[in-house]
């Protein structure tokens, strides 16, 4: 026999074209295949922004000069403060912040003035809410660069010679340090290892409750065109996932699309089948749709938390950093984010993409292993 | 009768084992169970819920696997060979197997590709098994929107599209209305006509009165086998559900 009249007569094709009846039978799942996509990318591309700016502000200014109202502008200024009101003492100040109306406080001693007359060293205080250090590290920053930017703008009024030394920061890829930019690519990582493996542990669940599983098991058809036939149109649906995430983050985030399309779309695929594989392990073990379901989205946490998709792997703990390192999504993301922002391309990158096609080949070749063509 | 279809040593027996068992944890489902079916008949497999019918013919069938014992089918062993097993066999569970949001048409097209039916050859098969059903117009009807009779032939259809020397019903009948089962009793005696081996279980007396041979299970044991008549003539009672009922309460009491 040869390989093109055995390929013809592959049960894979009957199953593929079944599949794809199906899916297009089931209106309401092929919608939110499309539309969760959508509505993840608005939720998450929103509700993450990690940079808070104009921070509610108080000022205590107990030397009401010209020079003390020019450090409050500079601090507002920086965009990172908005001045919400003034406190007449050091008790009402910290009422206001206890209560939560305001987050940061400028406090400007009496002799601020006079010292700075007398070219003594002036000070004054910013005080921050750290409660929640996500919310007032970049005010602390902004502080501290509204003092040096007012501190030369002093000396270059009195004609003193500029700074010794002066470093500064180039914020490269992400130069207005927009968290959109790092968050989006990231979400077509986290959707694609939501919906990939819930959707394939599902259809193959749904098989098996309904009895047609162990009707097919009777059948000649193999593992591998079993397996094959279900997850073939699901890297279809995969695609147009990616298309969905990659289209509104530039029309609605403005994430920039610098690297090359062809680059990204071919190292997706070796992700989207290592998931796909997930998702066929996973049915495996559940009996159940809801179970497939619940035991999808135990898997998806550990993604969200440990893949740097939010948090930067290099502040977790050497455990965690083992855990991230064998999840798949952790080099997709790598890739994603290097492909998007930094116009990586092979030769940069060849190292998250022979990780993928590692978890790709080892994930699918388990699944087809654990796969038995047998109810027991 | 009973004595021509007496199995003749040799070959020509269609399913064979012997020691056959199947323990799942502690609990033994099938015990030691040697049978021997003759090709060409309708064999059924008697006993109540929990007596190791279904768990047999999934042993057969290749679904599950045996834990001691050997099961040959078509001359093939089912744990050696399951593939080649599998392309002379039909199976028809209670469950139907069919795909409910496919239509009857892409439901007989789907397994007939599966048994390795192409082009011409497939169309062919496919439209003579329609005009057997008689469904005409409705061929392109979702199959879930069907009764469970129509249910029932268009899943017979889908499981002899390769024409299996051997079919398997695991409990063909149950929840379909009595015209159905008499029409479908009808279909399985000209399959049987026409060559085909069958082994069905079944709890419905009438229905074990058609096969020509049945094997009563009761704790996963065989309990006792012959012709129908046979069977009468030995426990001397009236009918088969007498017979059954009397073994049941004697296996239980054992």
């Amino acid at each position: 026999m040869s390989l093109r009249t055995w390929l013809a007569g592959s049960p894979f094709w009957p199953m593929l074209r079944k599949e794809f009846i199906q899916m297009r039978r089931d209106r309401l799942t092929l919608a939110l295949m499309v539309g969760v996509p959508a509505i993840q990318l608005l939720l998450f591309g929103f509700a993450i922004q990690t940079e808070v700016r104009h921070l509610p502000t108080i000022v205590l200014d107990e030397a009401r000069t010209s020079e003390s109202r020019a450090l409050v502008a500079a601090l507002e200024n920086t965009d990172d403060f908005r001045i919400t009101g003034y406190v007449a003492s050091r008790d009402e100040l910290r009422r206001r912040i206890v209560r939560g109306d305001a987050q940061a406080a400028v406090v400007i001693p009496p002799d601020f003035a006079t010292d700075l007359a007398r070219n003594r060293s002036a000070a004054a205080q910013v005080i921050v809410d750290a409660a929640d250090p996500m919310a007032s590290s970049s005010a602390m920053q902004g502080a501290a660069q509204a003092g040096i930017a007012r501190a030369q703008a002093i000396l270059r009024a009195r004609g003193a010679p500029p700074l010794p030394l002066e470093v500064s920061v180039r914020p490269w890829f992400n130069p207005t340090l927009r968290s959109a930019t790092y968050i989006v690519p990231g979400i077509i990582g986290v959707l694609l290892s939501m919906t990939m493996v819930i959707i394939t542990s599902i259809a193959v669940v749904r098989e098996r409750e309904r009895g047609t599983l162990e009707q097919l098991i009777v059948t000649p058809i193999t593992r591998a065109s079993l397996m094959l036939g279900k997850i073939v149109p699901f890297i279809i649906v995969g695609y147009v996932q990616i298309t969905v995430v990659l289209v509104l983050g530039k029309l609605v985030f403005d994430v920039p699309l610098r690297g090359s399309l062809p680059f990204l779309y071919a190292v997706s695929l070796p992700f989207i089948v290592a998931s796909l594989g997930i998702g066929l392990i996973l049915s495996t073990f559940v009996a159940t749709q809801s179970q497939a379901m619940q035991l999808g989205f135990l898997f998806l946490l550990p993604n969200i938390l440990l893949s740097g998709f939010m948090f930067p792997r290099q502040a977790m703990p050497a455990l965690a950093q083992w855990l991230g390192a064998a999840l798949p999504l952790t080099y997709f993301l790598e890739l994603l984010r290097g492909i998007l922002l930094k116009d990586a391309g092979a030769a940069d990158l060849w190292r998250p993409t022979v990780a993928l096609v590692a978890f790709a080949v080892a994930l699918v070749t388990a699944a087809t292993l654990k796969f038995h063509k047998s109810l027991d | 009768m009973a004595v021509a279809h007496a199995p003749a040593a040799g070959t020509d027996a269609i399913i064979e084992t012997r020691g056959l068992r199947k323990a799942f944890g502690s609990l033994v489902a099938v015990d030691d169970l040697d049978l021997r079916v003759p090709r060409g008949e309708v064999f059924g497999l008697l006993g109540s819920n929990g007596s190791g019918k279904t768990t047999t013919i999934r042993m057969l069938c290749g679904l599950l696997e045996p834990t001691a014992g050997t099961a040959r089918v078509a001359g093939l062993d089912v744990v050696r060979e399951p593939e080649a097993v599998r392309r002379r066999i039909g199976y028809m569970s209670q469950k139907f197997g069919l795909y409910d949001d496919l239509t009857v048409l892409e439901n007989l097209r789907f397994y007939a590709g599966l048994y390795g039916l192409r082009g011409a050859a497939l169309e062919a098969r496919v439209a003579e098994q329609l005009a057997e059903l008689g469904l005409g117009e409705r061929a392109g009807q979702l199959t879930g929107t069907l009764s469970g009779g129509w249910k029932q032939r268009i899943a017979l259809a889908c499981a002899t599209s390769h024409r299996p020397a051997l079919l398997f019903l695991d409990e063909p009948t149950a929840g379909v209305d009595p015209a159905s089962r008499q029409r479908f009793w009808e279909h399985i005696a000209a399959l049987a006509a026409a060559g085909t081996s069958v082994l069905v279980t079944t709890h419905y007396m009438d229905e074990a009165a058609r096969c020509q041979r049945l094997v009563l299970l009761a704790r996963g044991r065989l309990i006792a086998d012959g012709t129908p008549a046979a069977i009468l003539a030995q426990f001397g009672e009236p009918t088969l559900e007498a017979v059954f009922i009397r073994l049941q309460r004697e296996a239980g009491a054992a």
